[in-house]
């Protein structure tokens, strides 16, 4: 047992509090709205090549969120989840990290998966649930996962990943890989116990792992005002003993500099870090959600302003790396490509029925077979029902 | 082959699995150093290192999220959950996440490694927290294997099947026999398998079916029907999901009668949906109505523990009950 805390606190004889907000927490701001670096700014490892790949996703991204959002109100997918105002989070997540390391999201977080190179085709078959979806047409969209590229299946109730994130990293240090774990999740999500549960296993453990908190200010029409008191999600970080950073989170320098220097001290040190990266969730929640309920034009317009893709381009403008030019041409050629792509999707067709049993086990017990027999007998007795299936049963 | 308990029958397949598999790791309250509160991991922190056998943080949801996320990663996580009483904050983590993971990701990723270990079942005068048997929650979550053993030889072979298996396995050990049953076991490995029951007894009149701790009650309960003449045909179901109909079936078509038990509550237990599926497979054989001999629908009680439970009086009742229908 160990008593320090007994033995080296310093002692008081009168009873007082220590309040609530005594730790202060600095936010790291490297890059300017206006494309301009701050002051005496420490810059990440970044290079045009970077730079442009990162700018690149960035583009694509919003692309993607814009046209699949219309697509959606089109009747042409059930669901869609953008991300508008905070992908410099998830992007510059992933630009941050190496390949190898493992993607551990919550759902908004799409970004880190364009930047690890999921083809539009696979997004775009993920969220028509079609047979050539790697996801067999399971979940709902959005819901992407890629073992090739390291992005674990995302799972919709909230936080579960955290504890597995623990875990998962705790895997790679045992077999003594140069690999960790970032895990996405947002500042309403840090309310379930998975949370608590995840971030002590992770310090307690000694797991090489990246918690990174998306505080985007609201938990669909909840404002983090109503969600905690303390100072942030951040503060909860040195509450278990782990290194803990803030950061601006529309400022895609400061996120890769703070992903990296994470990186570096989760390998050599084998321990975790915990990200809060402050931004703001322009859009609805999801699809079905409508935003002018909860909040104002004003409060949105303000954000509008700390636009994390405008700020990125009036660095790479200032670099000389990126023209208006090129910029017209990206984004003309993404939409192109998006619609495109929506027309083929939306054509193939939907899983075969066998797929309803497969994956529940490695193999089908024999109660499952029977049932899918049954399922099938019922199916070609009623063709007109089933109209994705009947047609396609041996 | 030596003699072993269940708890040294438990600890061996343990130390087989982490002898052979450098990736196997133990953890759970109390499950280092001190080897589990029921010394099921004893000495194995002191073979295999801290790192592979260790003492959690106490929160169950923790500890299976921990093990999901090692299992996906490739490592074989063999978690502790120190109560099957205390599960219920990780139900989450195994019923949303561990059985899900591979059907969800249309296996691109999967917890099949996964293996959780759970003292369960009454008879130690435990009270409501430390006797339930919570085996039908689990039971009806698609993607989970539900394994129960009854004495030392089977939970070895039975863990060690769980263990290499590659689906998620919750393994309810009896504690009430952790070192009430001894038996021999051999020392070497050996695997029984999975989703397979297993006829204990043959008979003719009336087959009789349980699984762990119950199955002793319902082999007493079996003695005094023989001493009426009674024969009775017994089988251990061993593997609650995927459970075995064919086994029980074909027995219930042969001797026309049925009873089965279990330590849980009556309504919507493991029983239940085995009656559903037996009336249903064997209907036109049945000479008497199915009889489930349950725990009563309370939570588990403390003085009144020997009125609550299904012991082997109220299973012989039912067993004449069914002959005289």
């Amino acid at each position: 047992m160990n008593t320090d805390i007994y033995n080296e606190s310093p002692v008081v004889h009168q009873p007082a509090f220590i309040d609530g907000h005594s730790v202060e927490i600095p936010i790291l701001k490297i890059l300017k709205q206006d494309g301009s670096i701050y002051e005496n700014a420490i810059m990440p490892e970044i290079d045009r090549e970077l730079a442009t790949k990162t700018y690149k996703t960035l583009a694509f991204h919003r692309v993607l969120d814009e046209r699949m959002v219309a697509a959606q109100r089109q009747g042409r997918i059930s669901f869609y989840m953008a991300a508008l105002g905070e992908e410099a989070a998830s992007v510059g997540g992933a630009a941050g990290l190496k390949d190898q390391d493992m993607i551990m999201a919550q759902y908004r977080e799409q970004g880190a998966l364009m930047f690890r190179g999921f083809s539009l085709e696979n997004f775009m078959n993920q969220m028509f649930s079609n047979e050539q979806d790697l996801g067999k047409g399971r979940q709902m969209p959005i819901h992407y996962g890629s073992n090739e590229l390291n992005y674990m299946t995302i799972s919709s109730p909230l936080g579960t990943q955290i504890p597995q994130a623990a875990g998962y990293a705790y895997g790679q240090k045992m077999q003594g890989l140069d690999a960790v774990t970032i895990c996405y999740f947002g500042e309403g999500a840090a309310s379930e116990g998975d949370f608590h549960a995840g971030l002590n296993m992770a310090a307690v453990h000694q797991s090489p792992v990246i918690f990174f908190c998306r505080n985007n200010g609201y938990a669909i029409s909840t404002p983090s005002d109503e969600q905690y008191v303390g100072n942030g999600i951040a503060s909860r970080g040195v509450g278990y003993g782990m290194k803990t950073l803030r950061i601006d989170g529309n400022d895609i320098l400061a996120v890769i500099a703070a992903v990296q220097l994470a990186r570096e001290y989760a390998v050599k040190e084998g321990k975790p870090v915990l990200i809060e990266a402050m931004s703001y969730r322009l859009g609805a929640h999801s699809t079905s959600d409508d935003p002018s309920g909860y909040r104002t034009r004003e409060e949105e317009a303000k954000w509008q302003e700390h636009d994390p893709i405008l700020r990125m381009k009036n660095w790479m403008l200032a670099q000389g790396w990126w023209d208006e030019v090129q910029e017209t041409a990206l984004f003309e050629k993404l939409r192109d490509e998006v619609l495109a792509a929506v027309k083929v999707s939306e054509k193939i067709d939907k899983p075969p029925v066998e797929d309803l049993i497969t994956d529940v086990y490695d193999q089908a017990p024999p109660l499952l077979q029977g049932q899918l027999e049954q399922l099938k007998v019922h199916i070609k007795k009623y063709p007109d029902a089933y109209p994705f299936t009947a047609g396609r049963i041996k | 082959m030596a003699q072993m308990n269940l708890l040294q029958a438990i600890n061996n397949a343990l130390d087989t699995v982490m002898a052979e598999n450098d990736r196997a790791v133990c953890f759970g309250e109390d499950v280092g150093h001190f080897g589990g509160v029921f010394r099921a991991t004893s000495g194995l922190q002191e073979k295999y290192g801290k790192s592979r056998c260790f003492n959690t943080p106490l929160v169950e949801q923790g500890v299976i999220g921990f093990a999901n996320g090692l299992a996906a990663q490739g490592s074989t996580p063999i978690a502790e959950i120190q109560f099957a009483d205390y599960i219920f904050p990780a139900f989450d983590q195994i019923v949303n996440e561990s059985a899900k993971f591979r059907y969800r990701s249309g296996n691109e990723f999967d917890v099949g490694k996964l293996t959780i270990r759970t003292p369960y079942g009454g008879g130690i005068a435990g009270g409501l927290y430390h006797s339930q048997s919570p085996e039908a929650y689990f039971a009806h979550t698609p993607g989970l294997k539900v394994v129960v053993p009854r004495n030392p030889y089977q939970a070895k072979g039975l863990l060690l099947a769980s263990i290499r298996d590659d689906n998620p396995v919750v393994f309810f050990e009896p504690k009430r026999l952790y070192r009430a049953s001894v038996g021999e076991v051999p020392e070497e490995d050996y695997q029984l398998p999975l989703g397979k029951a297993e006829v204990v007894q043959q008979g003719s009149d009336i087959t009789l079916l349980a699984w762990g701790a119950q199955m002793e009650i319902v082999e007493k309960a079996a003695e005094l029907a023989a001493a009426d003449g009674i024969s009775c045909e017994i089988i251990d179901l061993r593997t609650i999901l995927p459970w075995d109909v064919e086994t029980v079936a074909n027995s219930v078509t042969k001797t026309g009668r049925f009873v089965v038990s279990q330590e849980a509550p009556l309504t919507a237990g493991f029983a239940s949906e085995i009656a559903a599926t037996i009336q249903q497979e064997c209907f036109l054989h049945l000479e008497a109505p199915i009889a489930r001999v349950c725990g009563m629908d309370t939570p588990y009680p403390l003085a009144l523990e020997k009125e609550y439970v299904a012991d082997h009086l109220k299973i012989y009742e039912a067993i004449k009950n069914s002959m005289t229908y």
